[in-house]
């Protein structure tokens, strides 16, 4: 039984390990789905690169998957809104992080905090520049007349709504502000909330670009990332870092290559790369201007044109993608 | 002058106008690709890299028979990167925000610093043209403190055109403070519009004129136009999709190379953004 605890335990923590997978369906077929234990899996799309189509491709599985919790954790420029159009149920505030404000009156010019600042965000005036304060905190601990504020900032809004695809969490970081991991981080375990709540077992998370820190709050417990990769240098040079993050994390990788046919060299030799890293080639997306038309008109391709070229690959992305997670 | 190039949406070109600006212009012109989590500019520019530095930042480095255990290093951490547990100091080197606090704090002074890496930059050149770049460290999370280490390479006196990563968050405006321009790269779709909104809230912010480079011009609809307009933010250049350009940026060529024709656009792209940079002064 304590390989049916082990795989009990990895569910709760939402640990990639396929062995617990298999063991959980295993206790779930024994029980006949009576233990009230739900395999919750998330799917995190990543790209590296930006604007290769992570968030049409997500829109469009949200047309394809039966029971879902859509989550938008490019929370830094989120769009997947603009599609699924949110009646936002519940609106909260994100707090993070302190920026330091220094009182005048109350400051003798002894220059100790501009001394300690390793940021040069503090002016020969004694002003604090909020774009340059790390919110550190440290002028605040060692002014000696106590005359420096450290207040919390509220850096951004998070939001669980309902669309027309079910369930969404959703955030909005303020512009210029800092903690986008610790947003993404937290809205994605609001999404898995919601779903846990709802009964389902499906979490499908739009991620952000890049390698740094809201990507890598991205991963953390993912079941899985898909990869949207396009056939260019770029897209391939980035496909190759972020798959290396994914590894770096050990979260397991798979990845569709989006606009294939505009360099089909390119192409297959992200899928070559892809294969020598025992990461699932899971299938080929064309150009097709279905896509920039669907979202043009606030919809997702499958809603726009199910007969378009483009639908029908991320059809069979999706299914290859359902097939391999199991869902 | 400084120009930084900018988008909000990942994918509509920034990088295909920093490289294309950079080596269209006759004077001397450095090009800081400081997009260091997915940097591309060097596989168009594809320099001789003639030097590769690591840079790091100070973590602590805690000396165990000096300290005291009394727990004011975690206390002034705002970033948990350091703890008193039972008889031990954890600090957590990847957390770390480099301020310095802990070591400062120490009464014991048990605290010295030690490096992490944050990635690597390299500098090399093509054609006379300077170019930079840094290169983030799979795994490590902060890019800004080598964002600003890449921008630490800027050259007074002459162009420095900096290729910024997507987003509106603190890479970007590590990217644009102390521009004298920013150059924001759009497509005319929903997305593009939406994520452009957030840019210019981030240059207004900073109080840096822009303008706009429309991409894939005749795509999606006219909105970014009627944005623009009501904004007030001159559109500088429009580039109508075109397979042959999309075809060569996938093989790596910038347009000026396959269309030689477009060198002339993008000297007068740099000279309106320098009427608008000196009107402004």
């Amino acid at each position: 039984m304590h390989h049916y605890l082990r795989a009990l335990l990895q569910a709760v923590f939402h640990e990639p390990d396929p062995n617990s997978r298999v063991l959980l369906r295993e206790l779930n077929r024994k029980t006949k789905g009576n233990t009230g234990i739900i395999a919750m899996k998330e799917i995190v799309i990543i790209s590296g690169k930006g604007g290769t189509g992570k968030t049409s491709i997500i829109a469009a599985f949200a047309s394809l998957a039966k029971s879902k919790v859509l989550c938008d954790a490019d929370v830094d420029a989120a769009d997947l809104h603009l599609i699924t159009k949110p009646e936002i149920k519940e609106k909260h505030d994100f707090e993070s992080g302190h920026t330091a404000i220094i009182n005048q009156d109350k400051c003798s010019e002894c220059g100790l905090c501009r001394d300690l600042c390793r940021w040069n965000a503090i002016s020969e005036d004694f002003v604090v520049n909020f774009i340059e304060c790390e919110g550190c905190g440290v002028c605040y601990y060692f002014c000696p007349e106590k005359a420096i504020d450290f207040p919390l900032n509220t850096c951004g809004e998070w939001y669980l709504s309902e669309t027309r695809f079910g369930p969404m969490a959703h955030a909005r970081l303020h512009i210029a502000e800092e903690n986008s991991g610790k947003l993404v981080a937290l809205i994605r375990q609001e999404g898995k909330k919601l779903a846990e709540k709802r009964h389902i077992n499906l979490l499908l998370t739009d991620g952000p670009p890049g390698i740094g820190c809201p990507v890598i709050a991205s991963l953390g417990g993912a079941t899985a990332v898909l990869i949207v990769a396009e056939p260019t240098v770029s897209g391939r040079h980035d496909m190759e870092r972020v798959v290396e993050l994914a590894a770096f994390f050990k979260i397991p990788a798979m990845v569709c290559v989006n606009k294939f046919d505009l360099n089909p060299d390119q192409g297959k030799a992200i899928e070559v790369f892809a294969r020598e890293k025992n990461i699932g080639v899971i299938g080929r997306v064309p150009f097709d201007p279905a896509f920039t038309r669907a979202m043009v008109q606030g919809k997702t391709i499958v809603e726009f044109d199910s007969q378009s070229e483009g639908c029908k690959a991320v059809k069979g992305v999706w299914e290859n993608l359902a097939q391999s997670l199991e869902i | 002058m400084i120009i930084s190039i900018a988008s909000g949406k990942g994918g509509t070109g920034k990088t295909t106008i920093a490289t294309n600006l950079a080596v269209s212009l006759k004077s001397d012109v450095q090009l800081l690709d400081c997009d260091v989590e997915e940097p591309n500019s060097h596989l168009f520019i594809q320099p001789v890299i003639e030097k590769v530095k690591t840079i790091t930042t100070p973590v602590p480095e805690v000396d165990m028979e000096k300290c005291s255990l009394c727990g004011k290093c975690g206390e002034i951490c705002q970033f948990k990167a350091i703890a008193v547990i039972a008889d031990t100091v954890l600090v957590f080197h990847e957390l770390c925000h480099s301020c310095g606090g802990c070591m400062q704090v120490c009464p014991e002074k048990a605290i010295t610093e030690t490096g992490r890496e944050l990635g690597v930059i390299e500098q090399g050149h093509r054609n006379g043209l300077e170019f930079v770049h840094g290169r983030l460290r799979v795994g490590e999370a902060m890019s800004p403190p080598l964002i600003k280490k890449v921008r630490e390479y800027t050259r007074p006196g002459i162009l420095t055109i900096i290729d910024a990563p997507p987003g509106t968050s603190c890479p970007v405006i590590a990217c644009m403070t102390g521009a004298d321009f920013v150059l924001l790269v759009t497509e005319p779709t929903p997305f593009g519009l939406h994520d452009l909104k957030l840019a210019v809230g981030a240059v207004k912010i900073l109080g840096i004129p822009c303008g706009l480079v429309i991409n894939r011009s005749d795509i999606g609809n006219d909105q970014v136009k009627i944005y623009a307009e009501q904004e007030n933010i001159p559109v500088l250049m429009e580039i109508p999709f075109d397979r042959r350009i999309a075809e060569a940026y996938s093989r790596g060529k910038m347009i000026v190379e396959v269309m030689p024709e477009w060198k002339e656009r993008f000297a007068k792209l740099y000279h309106q953004i320098k009427e608008i940079v000196f009107s402004n002064n």
